[in-house]
């Protein structure tokens, strides 16, 4: 019972991937202003900034231990950045392919173990994973013409353990705190639970 | 159209000990109309989820077999339509016509032909906009009318209906019996859930009543199965037409005003009223649907800032902070003086089981432990919640649940205490010991102002009563 | 503070356009753009843009309200190059302690900024104009997209709105419970989480309830969908698209004629 048999994503699985991804598209709106705002503070040391990436990753890596289906980290992903574009992102359609991205490093981990581990260890990858395939995004796309060894490496390097915390391991604990809920019990993350 | 065998059914859902519903044995011929009858608990909503081919696998322990014409119900969802307790969970589409639409895309009829059958369902209902009304501007009662309407225009084989006229008010629940009565086709089967029998009758042909665990305990036409059994079921908690219930009147004038309402207003969704609340009496708010009467109870109870006019609490309610109006209050104060029950039930749980929900009150205005324990066991016991005590409250039937959260109130034994329709969804005993504590409150001193659209309650307990309608508040 | 509704005149010419042309047409900019460092293709990118923005019935005032955060960022891109940037060639125009501001520095701020903008605009004018309801349906019928994905998506996404009025709801039970942080800052924070987390399990709660609701209707039937809103997919729409391959390719070629261009890669 603790896995589900096929890769079939049945109606549950969407909605509730897609449900995840637009509670974090509106958190991404609120992220995004907090982003911009803190860019004051971090200006000293900018790639600094980068410790604040966690929360982009969370929804990816969160769908993906709820549901537990190919796709999911990257799906839940595309659209929590479409949603955020929706409500008026100021990265315009970029956001979306950005997303995707991000989705995309978080998947490769969950894939390379053919959807078959989602240990804590996994998240903590998967989100470092994600984490690195985002920032050197955003190096080559959003920072060129700045120095690599003052700012796009350790901005990478910050990003990454950022991911690593807030996303991987953050998520796992999200998932365990969901379960405990009682809302999960319709996905593998839900079960073992005692009897009342 | 469609034929219904149950064998010795039985489900277990996951994470509970107890079978919702055993040993089930039952056939419902094509065309029948029958209404589904039992304690709060008993496992209605869960016989009509299973009929209607909804509880998966993996989500509990199944026992016997279901059948519908034959077949699996999973495999069977062409042929059933279901209208859930709670509309609002079963709107998909952001335009009216666009949510009718959606079953009928999903079942692949033909383009042409699908705002045609969109357009008769909602004749069929009595739907009183046009197609592009969006669903989340719909009132409760016009969300249940359009839940219809997307089942009715599947024309399926076997209705399922579950309370839909629960939190209606009286005309607009006449008027959904009558777009059911108007809707169905001659051979169309149909099971109804609806614990207020009388109104229910005229829909029906056959009285079913669930035993709780216990399989069928009572199987007939309506006046064979009330002649045979009808003192045996309105004691176990049927409301059989004609068992009226005892008034629980208060018998004691009532006492000082505890609140005043002056000009009191939230536009758009209340306009300005002027109301007092006594301490030793019951005051009933009613009126229609939408009139704003919940954001009345709120803005009574502290919860939401007045648009316009002011609540004044008496110096004797307000203790300590007799210069601040109630919407201002720390939250640990206000519930001591004002206690408020939501209309949604699951609006108001914070915890994770129901002994911790019924705790958190007491709790939190720091009464000592024993005391605190003491509280919760009776009621318990006497809201038949004491098997239910390590449940997660998202867990509950749908009466269970609003006795819990009326418990909640209750807990704390506030000065004045506010509920919004505390009587749905029950069953005659449960109903009963509703009111029984809720007299106990009042005659202890305690004020009760009680939103409601049970008439029962109303004639039972109400010691004055106040009707909100739009004309009237505005001009007043 | 979160709208949904499309802001711009639906009859203008261009807003009417398949939802997936609008937004093929708006990456297709983008990603031609994204192409050069230098600030005069942007530039003329972003003329262009504005000069188009009345054939989608959007109006300049609805825009700049949408757009504020973009001049926030703008500042962002300007304090991170004037401190981190690798090419500072060019005149010394000030000099502060570690604040060294070259010519090159500000050229190649300049060109971040304006590609920012020019890449932001378009993305906010599709969604400006476009329905989330045809957006679905123009994915499903002209992209092939997965129809119960796309549905699904589209029932959650009607949450959005619900999510605001499920905030103040908890907030509200909460204080009718006996619960509150009072002026305790630390406590604040801890009611903001444990508010924010029931509003996530709430949202998750009704997605299933949701879905099963959608089960009850025949989503995951098996049975082909049909379509009851059909979307077409036109020679115009295929125009847009290439009008914008063009117009971006333009902006391109201009820069390249005046000598300014700087390829993102080399
Ligand atoms: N999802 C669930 N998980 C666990 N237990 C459940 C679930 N849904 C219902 N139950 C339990 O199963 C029993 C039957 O519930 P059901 O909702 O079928 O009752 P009901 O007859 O419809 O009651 P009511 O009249 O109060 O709506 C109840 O004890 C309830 O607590
Ligand atoms: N949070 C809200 N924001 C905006 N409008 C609201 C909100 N809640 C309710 N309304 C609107 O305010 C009006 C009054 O709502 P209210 O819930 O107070 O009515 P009611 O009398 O309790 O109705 P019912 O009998 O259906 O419970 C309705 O038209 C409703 O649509
Ligand atoms: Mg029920
Ligand atoms: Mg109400």
């Amino acid at each position: 019972m603790n896995r589900t048999d096929s890769n079939r994503w049945r109606t549950v699985d969407i909605v509730v991937a897609s449900v995840i991804a637009v509670a974090f598209g509106v958190v991404f709106q609120l992220w995004n202003i907090l982003w911009k705002g803190s860019d004051g503070p971090f200006a000293f040391f900018a790639p600094l900034q980068s410790v604040m990436y966690g929360v982009w990753l969370i929804p990816a890596v969160l769908s993906a231990l709820i549901v537990r289906k190919p796709g999911a980290a990257l799906l839940t992903e595309t659209v929590a950045s479409t949603v955020s574009v929706l409500l008026g992102s100021p990265y315009g359609a970029m956001a979306i392919l950005q997303g995707a991205v991000q989705g995309l490093g978080v998947e490769a981990v969950f894939a390379a173990t053919r959807y078959r581990l989602y240990r804590p260890l996994t998240a903590a990858l998967a989100g470092a994973c994600g984490g690195l395939f985002a920032t050197l995004f955003d190096a080559l796309y959003w920072y060129p013409g700045t120095s690599w060894t003052t700012f796009r490496l350790p901005y990478i390097a910050f990003g990454v353990l950022s991911c690593l915390l807030v996303a991987g391991l953050g998520a796992v604990a999200l998932t365990r705190a969901l379960a405990n809920t009682g809302v999960l019990d319709r996905f593998p993350a839900g079960r073992d639970r005692a009897l009342v | 159209m469609s034929a219904v065998v149950l064998r010795g059914f039985g489900w277990r859902h996951g994470g509970r000990k107890a079978w919702a519903l055993r040993g089930v044995d039952l056939r419902v011929e094509s065309g029948e109309r029958v209404l589904l009858l039992g304690a709060s608990g008993a496992g209605k909503s869960t016989l009509l989820a299973a009929l209607a081919g909804l509880l998966p696998e993996d989500s509990g322990e199944q026992e016997g077999a279901v059948e519908i014409d034959g077949l699996d119900p999973r495999k069977a969802r062409e042929r059933v339509g279901i209208v859930f307790q709670d509309p609002e969970t079963q709107l998909v589409m952001a335009r009216s016509g666009d949510d009718v639409a959606f079953g009928l895309e999903n079942r692949g009829v033909q383009a042409g032909e699908i705002w045609p059958r969109v357009d008769e369902a909602l004749g069929r209902v009595g739907f009183p906009y046009p197609r592009d009304r969006p669903t989340a501007a719909l009132s409760g009662g016009e969300q249940q009318r359009l839940a219809l309407a997307g089942t009715l225009a599947l024309r399926p084989g076997l209705l399922l209906l579950d309370e839909p006229t629960a939190n209606l008010d009286p005309a607009g629940a006449a008027l959904i019996r009558r777009a059911v009565a108007n809707a169905l086709d001659p051979d169309t089967t149909m099971i109804l859930v609806e614990h207020r029998v009388t109104e229910a009758l005229p829909l029906v042909d056959r009285v079913v009543v669930l035993e709780p665990g216990g399989g069928v305990r009572a199987d007939g036409p309506p006046e064979t199965v009330f002649a045979a059994h009808g003192d045996a079921l309105a004691a176990a908690g049927v409301w059989v037409p004609g068992h009226v219930a005892p008034p629980r009147h208060a018998t004691a004038p009532p006492g000082d005003v505890l609140l005043t309402a002056d000009r009191l207003g939230l536009p758009p969704r209340l306009d300005p009223t002027d109301l007092r609340v006594r301490a030793g009496e019951t005051l009933a708010v009613l009126g229609p649907n939408g009139v704003g009467k919940s954001t009345l109870a709120l803005l009574l109870g502290g919860l939401l800032k007045p648009g316009a006019g002011a609540v004044t609490a008496s110096a004797e309610l307000a203790g300590r902070d007799a210069r601040t109006p109630p919407h201002r209050w720390r939250a640990p104060a206000l519930v001591r003086r004002i206690g408020s029950v939501f209309q949604d039930p699951e609006h108001q749980f914070v915890t994770a089981t129901v002994r911790d929900e019924l705790a958190l009150g007491p709790r939190r205005t720091g009464r000592p432990e024993a005391a605190v324990t003491a509280t919760v066991d009776e009621l318990l016991h006497r809201l038949r919640l004491d098997r239910l005590a390590g449940a997660n409250p998202y867990t509950l039937s749908g009466g269970e649940a609003r006795r819990l959260s009326v418990a909640t109130a209750l807990a704390t034994a506030p000065r004045l205490l506010i509920c919004d329709e505390p009587t749905f969804g029950q069953d005659r005993r449960t109903w009963l010991e509703l009111v029984d504590l809720l007299a106990e409150l009042r005659d202890a001193g305690h004020g009760l102002v009680t939103v409601t659209h049970d008439e029962d309650f109303v004639a039972a307990l109400a010691d004055r009563t106040f009707t909100l309608d739009r004309s009237a508040g505005a001009s007043s | 503070m979160i709208n949904l509704e499309p802001v711009a005149a639906p009859g203008a010419p261009l807003a009417r356009r398949n939802p997936v042309a609008k937004l093929a047409a708006a990456l297709v900019f983008t990603l031609i753009l994204v192409a050069t460092l230098d600030p005069v293709a942007p530039a003329v990118a972003i003329a262009v843009e504005l000069a188009v923005l009345p054939l989608f019935g959007v109006r300049y005032r609805v825009l700049a309200r949408r757009a504020w955060p973009l001049l926030a960022g703008a500042v962002g891109i300007l304090v991170t190059l004037v401190l981190f940037a690798a090419d500072r060639s060019g005149p010394v125009l000030l000099q502060a302690g570690p604040i060294l501001v070259t010519q090159g520095v500000l050229m190649t701020a300049l060109g971040l900024v304006l590609r920012m903008l020019a890449v932001a605009l378009p993305g906010i004018v599709v969604f400006a104009t476009t329905d989330p309801t045809d957006l679905a349906d123009a994915l499903i019928q002209n992209a092939k997209a997965p129809a119960r994905f796309a549905v699904g998506a589209l029932a959650a996404f009607r949450m959005v709105p619900l999510l605001e009025q499920e905030w103040r709801m908890i907030s509200m039970a909460r204080r009718a419970r006996g619960v509150d942080a009072g002026r305790n800052p630390v406590a604040k924070l801890r009611l903001f989480a444990s508010t924010a987390f029931t509003l996530l399990v709430g949202a998750i709660r009704r997605g299933t309830r949701l879905a099963v609701a959608m089960d009850a209707r025949g989503f995951d039937a098996g049975t082909p969908r049909t379509v009851a809103r059909p979307q077409r997919f036109t020679r115009a729409d295929a125009l847009l698209i290439a009008g914008a391959a063009l117009l971006a390719a333009g902006a391109l070629a201009t820069s390249i004629a005046l000598g300014t261009f700087r390829p993102l890669i080399g």
